[in-house]
Parts: C-alpha cells; structure tokens; sequence
C-alpha cells in the first residue's frame, strides 16, 4: 500500500442534534486522495448522521467541510453529487424494475431532439460496466442481477456521476468472500485512480484487509484517526468500546455477594443462520453482561431467550423446569420483561401517551377483559415517573415528546409495573444524555440489589465490567467466553472479542 | 380527555353548520312532527337514513386504527341482504333469518382477518377480494334479480320505530354506544392504538396482537350485516347490485373526518359517528337544496377536500396559533 497524498476532504467541527441528543459532537474526518478510509463504530457512534451531512441528506449546524480547499455545503444527496461526494448504500437505491442502464443515467439521460437516446445509453453503460469487470447486458432489469452485482452497478453509476469522493455504507454485508474479493479489487483500483473511497461496515477482518486509515466515532464524538497497520486490533476494538486507557480499575466494582438461587439456566439455546447455540446460567441478584461488538449476536441471543425470535435447538430452564417460549407472552407469564435496542421502533408506542406506554405490558398481561382502571392507570404513571425521575410535567404527553433518557426510563418502567422475575436489557444507555445514562446504571444496580436477574447487553464494557457478575462474551455470531468474577476486567472482555474462534461462523461454510 | 373533547368540538361545530345549511335551505328542517307515534322531520331524517353508514363508520375506526382497512363492507351489506330475504323466501321466522345474516356478516369478517393476520395480506388487497367476490356471491342467492320479500317482521328493522325513533337510527346507536364500551372500558382500545401504532413494540409488550387483529374485522363483518339488514329492509327486497353500493367509501370517509389517520393510531367511535352525521347532513342538504344531482358529488368532495385540508398536519399549526390568539382575547 503507498502512502495516500493530498487531503481531499476535509470536515471539521461537524456537529448535528436531535432533541435530547446531539447526534454528532464537533466531529473531523480528513480522507486523502487515493485512500480507503474505515469509519468506524458502534449503532448510534454517529456513523449515518455524518454520512448524512456528508452526503447533505440533512444539513449541518456547525461545521465545514472542504472538498479540494474549496468549502461545500452540500443541501441534498443531488447537490453533494454534484459537488463530487456520492454515498451507496448497503440497502440498494436503485430501482429494481428499470433496466441496468436506465438505472445508471437515471435522471441524466442522454437525450437525441429531446428524447431519451436508449441505444447510446446502453451501449455508454456497457462500455462503463466493461471497465468495472462487468460483462453483462445494460438492457436487463436491475433485479435480474445478485446483490453483488447491484452494489456494483451502484458504484459504476456512482464514480460515472464523477465522485471523488465515494461512501461505501456496509457493502459487503450480503456479499459472499468471493464478491467481497471483487469489491475490493474495484475499491483499490478507484483509490488508485485518486479519490478516496469512506468504508463504512462492521466486519474487521476487512477493515485490516482493505483500508489505510481509520476514523472511530463513539457516541457522537471522535475518538481518534489511526493509521490502519499501525493500530492493533485490540487497541481498535478499545477505541470503539470506550476502554480508557487509565487501567481497569477506572470504576469502582461492585463487591462480590453470595451467589443467590438460580433462576434461568439457557442450555445451548440457538437458531440456525441467527446465533450458534449459547449457553448461561442467570441468579436471582445477579446481573450476566453481554458483550460483543455490533452484528457479533449479542442482540440475537435476548431474542431468543425472550422468545421474539423461536429457537429450533436448545432449551431454556425456569425454576428447574424446561419451558418453551412461542413468542414473547410465553416469556412475559413466566416473568420476564425486555427493553430492546432499537427504542423508537421496537420499544415506544409514539403516539400513546407516558401512562398508556407505561402500564401497556402489565396490562397485556392481564388481558383485554381485566382493564386497569383508569385511576390506578395513573397511580402506576405517576409512581413510575417519580421513582424513575422521567421529567415530563404529565403522565398524558406522547411518549414521542420526550427525550431518549425519558423514553428509555418509560420503557424500564413498562416492565418493573409487571414485577419482573428476569429483566433483559439490550443498550439500556445508547444514545441517552449524561445525566439519565447515571441514572439508569443507578438503578440496574438497585434492582439487582433488590434480588432482580438481570441480562444487559452492553457494548459500554467499563460500565459492564462495573456492576456485571459475570459476561458473557459473543463474536461472530457464537459464545466466544464467560468471564467470572476477578475475570470481569475491560481488558478481559476485549480480549476476549478480539481473539478469534477456532470453528466458522455458522450459516456460512458447510 | 381533553383532546378528546377539543377533537369532538371542531366536530359538532362542522355538524351544526350542516344542519345550518339544511335550514337555510329548507326553513322546515328542524321541525318535529309525531305521527302514529313515531317522529319525523329533516333531524330524525339525516340519523334514519345516516344509520347504515353510522353502523358502517362503527366497525370501520377500529379496523383503520389497526393501520388496516375493509373495503369489503359494501358487499358484506348485499350478501348479509341477500341471505336474510332468501332465509324469510324459505319460510323461516324473520328473527331466524336475521340470524343467518348476522351470522353471514361475522363468517365474512373472519375471513378478511383470517387473510390480513394468518396469511399476512396487505388489508386493502385481502379485503378487496371479497369486495369483487361478494357481490357475486349476493347474485348467486338472489339468482340475479331482486328478491323481494314480504315479511313484515324482516321489513319492520327498517319500518319499525320505538320511543318515537324509527328503528335503524336505535340500532345504529345501540352498536355505536356497545361498540365504545367494547373498547374503553376494557383495554381492547389501548391493544388496537398499540397495535396499530407500532405492530413490533406492541407484541414486544406481550399484546396478543393476532387476537386483535382478527376481532376488528369481525366486528367491521357484523356491523356491516347490520347495515345490510336495514338496507334490505327498507325496500323489502335484496338487490345485490345496488344494497350499500361505494358506502365503504362513505366510511372510511366517516373514519378519517372524526380525526383517525389512515396510518393507524388513535381512534374514537364517538367522532366517526360524528362524521357519519356530517357526511349524511351534506346530502341531504344537497338534495334539498335542488341543486342539479350532478353537483352534488362535486360539492361533497369539495366540503371533504376542505376539512381534510384543515386538519393536515401541514395547516395545523397555523389553526393552533389562531385558536390561541382566540382563547387568549376570549379570556383577557
């Protein structure tokens, strides 16, 4: 790999937020001509928003970027184009009944008196493909081709579009190892050519095989700019998770207790082309971590064990007793409660109010017929709101109205109304500001005081070597390590990410 | 609760406005007369004539609020008709026949929620089958003629009146009023809002959302073959072609003016009766007014492009500031 030259683009300071949260913090990212940069991160790192400002799918509070010394301030997707940055997604933007060449010219036809010129637009796309190593028929629709093919065609239309600058977003994550071998081919050859090509995805490996630099967001914030063969992957890996480097004893662990009685026993519990067979013990008291970077199975194995997704292999013992989960019901009669990390989509009901979302679960438990009263309805809202200081002048706001904080705290209240036996937690603190990130780590750790078993998914390891018993460690979508007691150190959980497993993941080979 | 009420206001303020018009246009429209113990006049007029539709608005809010929608009601009307004039033909008791067609109505439900939630067909497709199919399937009893029938019992859902109100406006706010305590005084308002607002959060929470799911098109069934009952017997005879022909549209037109979006969520049955109501008013008032029929098709859209426009999101705002600056001069 030569060293890459000039600085081609240049941001600086680029800042975004939503209410509640600022998306992105006075971030930089500098990408010189003829490299392939990584931008790296965990979901809500900040990586979409600063494509989107990149990219002007949303516009930029403060900031600049630069492009060539010149400053751009891109108000569309159409208008960054055209100034020469151009993202491809990994879901596909392009149309997949239209032709291939109708898709590459779309919305820049060539044009003969006026009228879309077919012929030259075919055989221009042939001739553009040709050079991409593509050798196929322009005149075919988009969706007779494999997804490979597609993110290709994309990239074609994108550098037609004269990019200098190309954001590739998760590319490879449907390809398979040989299409992968062929975007990567391709990625050289377009650094080589002189502009820079942003590589955003989540597969390391990659990252150490393709890249020159590396940019990792955590939090909305930059942590650092790395050159790629001088940073170790364990040191990658800490930049992403938040390891600081002070050591380990950064905060104070919680002092061991007596192990309470067992409460869920998760006996290679799995799901064919989802998570390989796992297994666990959770106690009464007792909080399991689970770590492990995005797209590892982290999020998989909660779904599996709240019965969200149905294992086909595996059990799942209560009490002593095997029992079988056909869908969260099942769970939430024996039960258990889940809080899951995509908040808006999967965990707030928007458009009902504080004191709807909250008693939603508790009263789905006790079914249709047996309606909590309505003031009772309140008393819960209004007992919850206090206990878990959500700041809101009133039980009936939209739940939609309140911060991320707020809404995760509605959330965690939803399932403490149903007397929880087992609460899983998936990023209970992602993407909420400081002062209710405290407040829910506080109160994780009253609960499991109070003799609550508790299953965290966490990819802030400091805080999960804090108040964790025990973590559980996944990779590449199987268990890769439990670490007890003295065991449970920040540096023992990257450790533990970073080194690899012996067997292939599974769903891939044989 | 009070944006139920400030919801319900704009409401009945359109409603009286329509009634407004019905007056100017015919100076007797208020006017109450009691003959042979049952009322008339252009009031009891617009809720006996509004009744089908009412009925119709009833079982539609809930399935709109599920983010779904039936346009299957119509033909649900002419079947359930069709069956209740063929069931008193066979020589069977009129209460047995409005069995059948009550019972027609709840298997027809069933059938759509059996399409949207075990099989997972997009609402408007599944119920569009047995829109076209239902029709048919009408044709096919009454062998494709009208069937008249001459039942009194059957005719006296239309005819009959008590404490002075005809019949289908007693049973329209029978089921409107059963329909509201079905759910607000049990939590199924609450499961199909959840429901309909966010399918994953809701059954993350552990609601029993196909239950649901499949009970709102039911409901939508036999409010519907309540409907077709009157339809059939107001002119004692089941004409599958025409009974409830475009009221799914009437509907859901009903639905959406008492404030329930398209994309699911909040709903009030109250508010889609209003809106039943107001839809009736406009035509009669049309009607009245002798303006050329053609017109009146034109008007309505227009009246209805009107309030849709007020409430959009795009206009809210500026009507927000403008109730604010009115409240504040009203108290200062």
């Amino acid at each position: 790999m030569t060293e890459p030259a000039a600085t081609l683009l240049s941001a600086r300071g680029l800042t975004r937020t939503y209410p509640g949260v600022r998306a992105l913090d006075g971030v930089d990212l500098t990408l010189r001509a003829g490299e392939i940069h990584a931008l790296l991160g965990e979901n809500g790192a900040g990586k979409s928003t600063l494509i989107n400002l990149l990219t002007g799918a949303q516009p930029i509070e403060a900031g600049s970027i630069h492009l060539d010394g010149r400053e751009v301030r891109p108000r569309s997707p159409a208008d960054a184009a055209a100034s020469g940055i151009v993202a491809v997604y990994q879901e596909i933007t392009l149309l997949p009944n239209l032709s291939v060449a109708e898709n590459i010219y779309l919305g820049r036809e060539p044009t003969r008196f006026g009228l879309v010129d077919r012929a030259r637009m075919r055989r221009e796309a042939a001739i553009l493909l040709s050079r991409f190593g593509l050798s196929i028929d322009p005149a075919q629709p988009l969706s007779a081709f494999s997804t490979a093919v597609q993110q290709l065609i994309a990239i074609a239309r994108a550098v037609d579009m004269s990019a200098r600058v190309l954001i590739l977003d998760e590319p490879t994550a449907s390809l398979d190892s040989a299409e992968v071998a062929v975007l990567f081919r391709l990625m050289r050859e377009l650094a080589a050519s002189g502009m820079a090509v942003l590589f955003v995805t989540h597969f390391l490996d990659q990252v150490y095989e393709v890249t020159h630099r590396i940019t990792v967001l955590r939090g909305g914030k930059l942590v650092g700019e790395r050159k790629t063969a001088a940073l170790p992957r364990l040191d990658l890996v800490a930049m992403m998770l938040g390891k600081l480097p002070s050591g380990d004893n950064h905060l104070q662990r919680h002092a061991a207790r007596e192990p309470g009685a067992p409460f869920v026993t998760v006996k290679d519990l799995g799901k064919r082309h989802l998570v390989a067979p796992f297994s666990a013990g959770i106690r009464r008291g007792e909080v399991l971590g689970v770590a492990g970077l995005l797209g590892s199975g982290r999020t998989e194995t909660a779904l599996l064990l709240f019965g969200a997704e149905r294992a086909d292999a595996g059990e799942i013992i209560v009490d002593g007793a095997a029992v079988t989960l056909r869908g969260p019901r099942d769970a939430i009669r024996l039960g258990f409660g889940f809080c899951p990390e995509d908040r808006k989509l999967d965990g707030i009901v928007p458009d009902l109010s504080i004191r709807e979302n909250i008693v939603l679960a508790l009263q789905a438990r006790l079914g249709w017929v047996r309606r909590l009263p309505l003031a009772r309805q309140r008393e819960l809202a209004d007992t919850y709101i206090k206990l878990l200081n959500i700041r809101t002048p009133d039980a009936e706001k939209p739940i939609q109205l309140l911060s991320g904080g707020n809404q995760q705290k509605a959330l965690l209240a939803r399932w403490l109304a149903t007397k929880p036996r087992l609460l899983i937690l998936d990023e209970p603190t992602r993407g909420i500001d400081v002062g209710a990130h405290a407040e829910i780590i506080l109160l994780l750790e009253k609960l499991r005081d109070e003799g609550m078993a508790l299953y965290v998914i966490s990819s802030e390891v400091e805080e999960v070597a804090a108040y964790a018993d025990r973590v559980m460690v996944m990779r590449e979508r199987r268990q890769a390590g439990m670490l007890t007691g003295e065991e449970v150190t920040p540096s023992a959980i990257i450790d533990a990410i970073v080194t690899p497993v012996d067997m292939p993941p599974p769903g891939r080979a044989a | 609760m009070s944006g139920w009420f400030m919801e319900a206001r704009s409401r009945l303020a359109l409603l009286a406005l329509v009634l407004l018009a019905n007056v100017l246009v015919a100076p007797g429209f208020l006017e109450l007369r009691l003959v042979d113990g049952r009322l008339f006049g252009g009031i009891i007029d617009i809720l006996n004539r509004g009744a089908p539709v009412m009925l119709l608005a009833v079982g539609m809010a809930p399935v709109i609020a599920t983010r779904g929608i039936d346009l299957s009601v119509g033909a649900v009307m002419a079947i359930a008709g069709a069956v209740a004039a063929a069931t008193v033909n066979a020589g069977h008791a009129w209460p047995v026949a409005v069995m059948a067609a009550l019972g027609t109505g709840l298997a027809c439900g069933l059938w759509n929620g059996v399409l949207v939630t075990i099989f997972r067909m997009q609402p408007i497709v599944a119920t569009l089958i047995l829109m076209v199919a239902g029709r048919g399937i009408a044709q096919m009893i009454t062998e494709g003629r009208v069937l008249t029938f001459t039942d009194d019992g059957l005719a006296g859902v239309s005819s009959a009146s008590l404490l002075g109100l005809p019949l289908p406006v007693l049973i329209a706010l029978a089921a409107a009023i059963i329909t509201g305590l079905l759910v607000r005084a049990t939590a199924l308002g609450l499961f199909i809002e959840a429901v309909g607002t966010s399918p994953r959060a809701a059954r993350l929470a552990g609601v029993p959302a196909p239950g649901i799911l499949i009970g709102v098109y039911v409901w939508s069934g036999l409010m519907a073959a309540l409907a077709g009952l009157i339809a059939a017997a107001d002119i004692r005879g089941a004409d599958a072609n025409n009974a409830g022909l475009w009221l799914e549209l009437d509907a859901i037109l009903a639905v959406v003016i008492g404030g329930t979006s398209l994309y699911g969520g909040r709903f009030s049955i109250g508010l889609s009766v209003l809106g039943a109501l107001i839809l009736q008013g406009m035509r009669t008032c049309i009607l009245r007014s002798g303006l050329p029929p053609e017109l009146n098709l034109l008007l309505m859209a227009l009246v209805i492009a009107l309030v849709l426009v007020v409430q959009s999101p795009a206009c809210q705002p500026a009507i927000a500031r403008l109730t604010a600056r009115l409240t504040r001069k009203g108290t200062a």
